[in-house]
């Protein structure tokens, strides 16, 4: 089978088990929709001060709530040594790694996709007529986070080190993801100065994209 | 390695930090033979067999199944495993399970192939069922379904009968049984001595990662399957 039919094969069964016992889309949707709600109690809906942290305030609750999509992603195939079973198949690490990206991407999504219009409610903020940007940068975003994720969630399985090893590696996309979010929410244009961050958005996840397929060979074999 | 071997371990040392686990070991495995790995507890059987397998790299020598390298994916196309966890998913029903690994490992028809294994090992009537609910014994015939379904070369199997019901043993004697007269070639590595003498064509002992002893097996290990280990063993 070819790589993609090989890692999708890997995120169709990710997506399926995940469907079955709901591990972790509800404890991270229902970590986020709690965050959301707590923090509209801190700010006032109305201030401008909302508009001007609603970029910060989003990514922070999507990283946070990723995390626990992440945290899972290669301990769920701790049980009945299915990380060996796969390890020992012919999918290559970089297939493999792939696939479960493709998964935790999906869910990460979907719990974007929801907790976003959440947030627009809590926090009186009106979703901008460039939603479509908006979801742009969501994805752009979302890919760092997930790649980096699943490579420590590789390397991580038997700990709970993930959040410490990840943020700091992630702090780039999400200033990009922060200021772009930012801007978008408060309805300015997307200037010429802000064009870098979708540049340095992309070049993230292409550079640390490659960088784990060629690494997630040796983190998972030795 | 001899034109006739199916694996070839030469001078293999595996380090686990300070503490060697395998000690330059080196031997060949005749293809069409099945070899009794034994050894006790910490000998460093299960670490030999999970670097055969290709989940662990040795620290150093070499390895060759098949006159390829254990990690190419060619070679583990050819190798079936079952290990001490029995490798299949617990959300995903028995026959999503068999069409998963069918697919991975390339089989033509997964689902005709799932189809079939899901007959040969009686689990057919629970095909749609989640593993999740499923007893120890079915859950291990399915292991057993998943590590042969591909029809692997090379059979590398980790205390195959450790915890298996009546039905499994008899399910897996008969496939290992099949194997063998197919000319496949089974490294199993085994406290159960008397089962895996029966079966055996060749015995190799390791006392504290090193290689104790190498050999046919004989009459006199299976009419007395402790010789081994009073005459090899360590002291």
């Amino acid at each position: 089978m070819s790589f993609l039919g090989q890692a999708l094969a890997i995120a169709a069964k990710d997506l399926r088990s995940e469907v079955r016992s709901k591990e972790t889309v509800n404890a991270s949707l229902s970590f986020a929709l709690v965050i959301l709600l707590l923090f509209s109690f801190a700010f006032d809906p109305d201030s401008d001060q909302v508009r001007e942290i609603a970029g910060g305030l989003l990514w922070l609750v999507f990283a946070f709530a990723g995390t626990l999509i992440l945290n899972r992603s290669f301990a769920r195939e701790l049980v009945n040594d299915c990380l060996d079973a796969l390890i020992a198949s012919p999918v290559s690490g970089a297939q493999l790694f792939f696939g479960k990206c493709l998964a935790n991407y999906t869910l990460l999504i979907i719990v974007e996709c929801i907790s976003l219009p959440v947030f627009a409610i809590f926090y009186n903020v009106r979703l901008p007529h460039s939603l479509a940007l908006l979801f742009l940068v969501m994805l752009l975003g979302t890919w760092g986070l997930t790649v980096i994720g699943t490579l420590f969630s590789a390397m991580t399985v038997n700990e709970l080190m993930l959040p410490t090893l990840v943020y700091p590696l992630l702090i780039p996309a999400l200033m990009g993801a922060i200021q772009l979010s930012s801007v978008l929410i408060a309805g300015d244009p997307v200037g010429e100065q802000n064009l870098f961050w979708f540049r340095l958005l992309a070049a993230f996840d292409v550079i640390f994209t490659i960088l784990s397929l060629g690494l997630v060979e040796i983190v998972l074999v030795g | 390695m001899s034109p006739a071997s199916a694996v070839a371990i030469q001078g293999v040392w595996k380090y686990y930090g300070d503490f060697p686990a395998l000690r330059d070991i080196s031997f060949d495995v005749k293809a069409g033979s099945c070899l009794a790995l034994l050894g006790r507890n910490g000998a460093g059987k299960t670490t030999l067999l999970r670097i055969l397998a290709g989940l662990s790299r040795a620290a150093r020598g070499t390895i060759t199944i098949l006159g390829g390298d254990a990690r190419s994916e060619k070679t583990r196309q050819r190798i079936g495993i079952l290990g001490h966890g029995i490798g299949v998913y617990e959300e995903l029903s028995a026959f999503e399970n068999l069409r998963l690994f069918g697919r991975l490992y390339g089989v033509e028809d997964p689902r005709k192939t799932a189809t079939e294994w899901l007959e040969r090992t009686g689990l057919d009537r629970v095909r749609d069922g989640l593993v999740r609910e499923f007893s120890r014994g079915m859950r291990q015939r399915l292991a057993v379904a998943r590590c042969f379904l591909h029809n692997p070369s090379v059979l590398l199997l980790d205390e195959p009968f450790t915890a298996l019901d009546d039905r499994a043993i008899h399910v897996l004697q008969d496939l290992l049984k099949s194997a063998l007269a197919e000319g496949r070639t089974i490294i199993m590595s085994t406290h159960q001595l008397r089962e895996a003498l029966e079966l055996a064509t060749d015995v190799a002992l390791i006392n504290r990662g090193k290689l104790g002893f190498r050999g046919e097996r004989t009459w006199e290990m299976l009419e007395d399957p402790g010789w081994l280990y009073r005459h090899y063993g360590e002291a």
